[in-house]
């Protein structure tokens, strides 16, 4: 790999990184407005025009809090568990192809830090690390609030991923690949995947909810049962980078749900229109954000409108519901590819 | 004993059926729900330092000291509002007025020291109702917030009404 290589990719890299920053920053803030929307309030308004501000206050809040260290925790893993959250958050975004390839003087820059032909088992790979940061932290604070919820997480993720890879098996059935790159690729045009897998879709969905901890599936943290959950002992930043870390992962599903079911970069008659090679990349870059923001839009919409489950239905949702759902969903993907396709 | 109201509402304890255990159409419809609640219903916030909800005829807010129609005090401190104080907020020092003070002071004397404790007032408009001279009012606004307790003790500077050439 020459220099000029690398240093792209470093750019690319540093660019992805900042970009599932910002936006995890303001959907704290798009979270806030979009909960006063739906419940017929205002929001945050004071900090600068219209509170576009208050993600700056509240960061700032959080590094100026004191930061506390349970004296019966672990003070090292204590540590370890946000740094772990918020690593595994942030790394999962790697092998998502955000556009096309740009060429720009006679350099051709595929838009993805790296095309791995096992894309979504690196994706599964991660997400599965991304329990670890909360169990570590449950643990670590030595309180039986965090303890269960560190447990509970645990164990929603570990049901819930289940489920999760067996709705993606029907969809590699159907694409023969496990990489994002050309799963985006085959999606020209009208082919979206949610038209051949709405079945998965649906499951893939609810086990994405379920995976980010969000509304109706935050059992971990929820506050009528366990104050903070595995949360309840951190203060300060350590508290910032688990939140922090939550709504990266919204951004990182957000985005694998885009690329896998809803066409990725792709937008249907674009490439008639007669455009430039580069300009249909980079609306192809947008389209894909826009769909990104719109399903993190939908996870807002759902954790202000639906009640949280109780944990006994949360297990029979996903072990009794969607694990036979998924595998009949693979039955049906092969029955269809065999006899019809 | 008899319902108070006609709003009975029996108990149904019927298992769900299959259609309600599916739980994607009642999602769907608090969903569509919730959206109509972002896209059409306006939300009813005064925005309150720069909006200001109208108060009733009778609110207690805080008090002032009134001149006459002459722009002199009102107030001779003869500790009527003092007395009859359920919080024991207010706290005056009396003085004798001085010949060629009589643009300033109304009687003979005058409170050289009024102060009322807003951290322990309760609004209750005794004081009002106790002075004989007419001197004291709840008319005001709601007493601002502040970050010291020493600045809740309010003196004569903030209780009386502005001069009348002013």
């Amino acid at each position: 790999m020459e220099t000029a290589d690398i240093l792209i990719k470093f750019a690319l890299i540093v660019i992805i990184f900042l970009i599932s920053l910002v936006i995890a920053m303001y959907s704290t803030y798009a979270e806030r407005k979009v909960a006063a929307f739906f419940q017929d309030r205002v929001g945050p308004n004071r900090a600068g025009p219209f509170g576009i501000l208050q993600p700056l206050a509240d960061g700032t809040k959080f590094f100026l809090k004191e930061e506390i260290i349970p004296a019966n925790s672990n003070a090292f893993l204590f540590i370890v568990g946000p740094s772990l959250a918020i690593l595994t958050a942030c790394i999962g975004s790697a092998v998502i192809p955000w556009g096309e390839t740009l060429t720009i003087g006679g350099r051709a820059i595929p838009l993805q830090v790296t095309d791995i032909n096992v894309g979504i088992l690196y994706i599964f790979g991660v997400v599965s690390l991304g329990v670890y940061g909360i169990m570590i932290g449950g643990w670590a604070s030595n309180n039986k609030y965090s303890l269960l919820g560190a447990i509970r997480a645990a164990s929603q993720n570990i049901s819930y991923e289940i489920a999760m890879g067996l709705s993606i098996i029907a969809l590699l059935m159907t694409t023969g690949t496990l990489s994002l790159k050309e799963i985006a690729e085959q999606q020209h045009g009208w082919h979206w995947n949610i038209v051949y897998q709405p079945l998965g879709f649906l499951i893939f969905l609810i086990c994405a909810f379920a995976e980010t901890n969000r509304a109706p599936f935050d059992l971990p943290e929820c506050e009528t049962e366990l104050v903070g959950g595995y949360h309840t002992e951190y203060s300060s930043m350590k508290l910032g980078f688990y939140l922090f870390a939550e709504y990266i992962n919204m951004f990182v599903s957000s985005a694998v749900m885009a690329t896998l079911y809803f066409g990725g970069y792709n937008m249907p008659f674009i490439h008639h229109l007669g455009l430039s090679a580069n300009l249909v990349t980079i609306l192809g870059v947008v389209f894909l954000f826009a769909k990104i923001f719109a399903f993190i839009f939908f996870f807002m919409w759902v954790r202000w409108t639906i009640p949280r489950f109780r944990y006994d239905q949360l297990m029979d949702l996903g072990w009794k519901t969607l694990i036979p759902l998924a595998i009949a969903n693979i039955i049906l993907t092969g029955l269809w590819m065999t006899f019809i396709k | 004993m008899e319902s108070l109201s006609n709003k009975k509402k029996v108990v149904d304890n019927r298992p769900l059926s299959l259609w309600e255990r599916a739980y994607l159409p009642a999602i769907i419809r608090g969903m569509s729900i919730t959206m109509k609640h972002y896209l059409f219903t306006k939300d009813v916030t005064i925005r309150y330092p720069e909006q200001k909800r109208e108060f009733s005829e009778n609110f207690r807010g805080m008090h002032s000291l009134k001149r006459d129609e002459e722009g002199r005090e009102r107030c001779t401190a003869c500790g009527l509002c003092a007395l009859s104080c359920p919080a024991e907020a207010i706290t005056m020092i009396s003085a004798e007025r001085q010949p060629g003070e009589e643009t300033l002071y109304r009687e003979e004397k005058y409170a050289a020291v009024y102060e009322i404790n807003m951290l322990r007032c309760i609004f209750c408009g005794l004081c009002e109702e106790a002075c004989p001279k007419e001197a004291i009012y709840l008319d005001g606004d709601i007493v601002p917030a502040d970050y010291l307790r020493k600045d809740f003790i309010y003196g004569k500077d903030k209780l009386v009404e502005a001069p009348l050439n002013q």
